[in-house]
């Protein structure tokens, strides 16, 4: 009972803020409403049993991502009541993705109640035995390492794409060189001269 | 109905009781580290820092709180009613909520989990949502700003506090708390704890410590004296008070979490006999208190970092140290076969 009401709980939330993600008239209340979405998505994770998802899912997603996100629609100055005069225009667009996608939940439910044997022969280790994340981590660091390795590979590849593709060294600016300022002693730095009264140095 | 109450109705109750007590104790706790904090910055000014309400100003926090509550709140004219006050409720909330996992003795966390560790980590990366939320919301350039600011730094340093982490979890071949200082407990007292073989990584944590929490000499987000208050310029009393709160429940958290990582939790630094009879949760208090001291002892004497520092520090200083340190200790504990 108590997981039942957790469960409609969290999806209430869920359903409930990613509709106002859509209908938010601000756009940063908008991406609000998205990280109240996945923290909700998180909870039912948790309510699975699949802990360690949900963590994962908070860290990435809700700590990082959505960080950028937030940046990025508060730094721009998106002025939503043009946004939403062209709402018209991209409707046919967004209804057909929709419909695809409900098209497809369908036939996965679907293919779920006609033939159930096809999804309880798909291989998952014993929940009992070990802790998902033990699992998990067997799954990705030993089974599959090397395909992990190349997925990880794959986003250093990207990373340093991006950063080759946006880094400019400027040449004409004073930079603080860290080494140098710890490295200099009195020796290299100053220099005792005896000044002859009346002269002063030249 | 007996049935209910048994497997649902008492459990529910122990657990909001068990929540209540921490939250009441740790705010209690709060107080005076509030005041523990501004008396040590004072001593290493040679002032005397609060000393008028109370013997030795013990009562200080709590008169301070109902200075903060009497006061009037001011919402600036063209803020963002609702986050402006959801801002303060968030980070405090959340500072606090991450508390639920803490082991302070042998089995005295709320929730035993799994994932403790990254639950800590889950919850410690949403608080920079506060500030960003806080800085919006106030509809001012210099709050927001501060945010923009504040929240680079947040985001960087927990980076590194995510590879130290990882660096303990290799040892200890867990993510769970109470299993992380059981581990720790060889037999050798305070030499068998982690703080000794990852020194290192000890040390990046306490300065990641500082600069995730936006403590001197870390406190750009601050900065009262050149960037009046950062995000918080618009704040005034009582969601002001919340803001501090969770500042100083977080700074509390992460020592904690030092604690349990690297000074073996709730054991007796000392492993024989009149020393293991003190009740944990004292020597847990104990090291915090010490973590506490060492942070505040940092704001009395560090000038503060430029900014363009504080970023080098993070990503090119610390991310590949504790990056190297993650691969180095992987290969020792193959090698000793120790891990897992």
């Amino acid at each position: 009972m108590l997981p039942a009401l957790f469960f409609y709980l969290f999806a209430f939330v869920l359903i409930a803020s990613a509709v106002m993600v859509v209908a938010a008239k601000n756009p940063v209340h908008a991406v609000l409403f998205l990280i109240l979405a996945f923290f909700n998505a998180a909870g039912l994770f948790v309510l699975l049993g699949a802990e360690f998802l949900a963590m994962i899912l908070v860290v990435v997603y809700v700590g990082a991502v959505m960080v950028l996100f937030l940046f990025v629609v508060m730094m721009l100055d998106v002025n939503f009541a043009e946004l939403r005069a062209g709402v018209l225009k991209i409707l046919p667009i967004g209804l057909l993705v929709g419909l695809i996608l409900l098209f497809e939940l369908v036939f996965v439910v679907g293919a779920w109640v006609t033939a159930p044997n096809l999804v309880s022969d798909a291989p998952a280790p014993p929940q009992t035995e070990v802790s998902n994340t033990k699992a998990l981590g067997q799954l990705l660091y030993t089974d599959y390492v090397y395909l992990f390795e190349a997925a990880g590979l794959i986003l250093l590849v990207a990373m340093i794409g991006a950063i080759v593709l946006t880094l400019h060294h400027r040449r004409d600016v004073r930079r603080q060189s860290i080494p140098d300022q710890v490295a200099r002693t009195p020796e290299t730095s100053i220099e005792v001269v005896q000044v002859e009264s009346g002269r002063g140095l030249k | 109905m007996a049935e209910w109450w048994t497997s649902y109705g008492w459990p529910t109750t122990l657990i909001v009781a068990h929540s209540l007590a921490v939250i009441v104790v740790l705010l209690v706790f709060i107080a005076f580290v509030l005041l523990a904090d501004r008396k040590i910055w004072a001593a290493v000014q040679m002032r005397r820092g609060p000393n008028v309400v109370g013997p030795f100003g013990l009562w200080q926090s709590f008169a301070d709180l109902l200075k903060f509550v009497f006061k009037e709140f001011i919402i600036p004219a063209s803020a963002n009613k609702g986050l402006f006050l959801l801002a303060p409720i968030v980070t405090a909330g959340l500072a606090i909520s991450a508390w639920a996992v803490v082991p302070v003795a042998e089995g005295w966390a709320v929730a035993d989990i799994n994932v403790g560790i990254l639950y800590i980590f889950a919850i410690s990366s949403l608080e920079v949502y506060g500030v960003i939320m806080a800085g919006w919301a106030s509809n001012s350039k210099y709050a927001f700003l501060a945010a923009l600011r504040s929240a680079a730094q947040m985001v960087s340093y927990e980076v590194s506090i995510g590879f130290v982490i990882i660096t303990v979890l290799l040892c200890a071949g867990t993510l769970n708390l109470t299993e992380i200082v059981q581990a720790q407990d060889r037999g050798l007292g305070l030499f068998g704890w982690y703080w000794l073989p990852l020194f290192p990584m000890f040390v990046i944590f306490f300065v990641s410590l500082l600069a995730e929490t936006n403590r001197p000499p870390f406190d750009l987000l601050e900065a009262e004296s050149e960037l009046v208050a950062g995000y918080m310029v618009e704040y005034s009393s009582t969601p002001y008070m919340i803001f501090m709160l969770g500042e100083y429940v977080a700074i509390i958290l992460l020592c904690s979490l030092g604690t349990v990582l690297f000074l073996g939790g709730w054991l007796s630094p000392i492993p024989f006999a009149p020393f293991t009879w003190i009740p944990g949760v004292l020597w847990f208090v104990a090291k915090v208190c010490f973590l506490f001291f060492m942070v505040s002892m940092v704001k009395a004497f560090v000038p503060r970092y430029r900014y363009d520092q504080l970023m080098r520090l993070g990503w090119k200083v610390f991310l590949p140290i504790s990056l190297a340190a993650v691969v180095i200790v992987a290969v020792v504990l193959r090698l000793w076969q120790h891990g897992v």
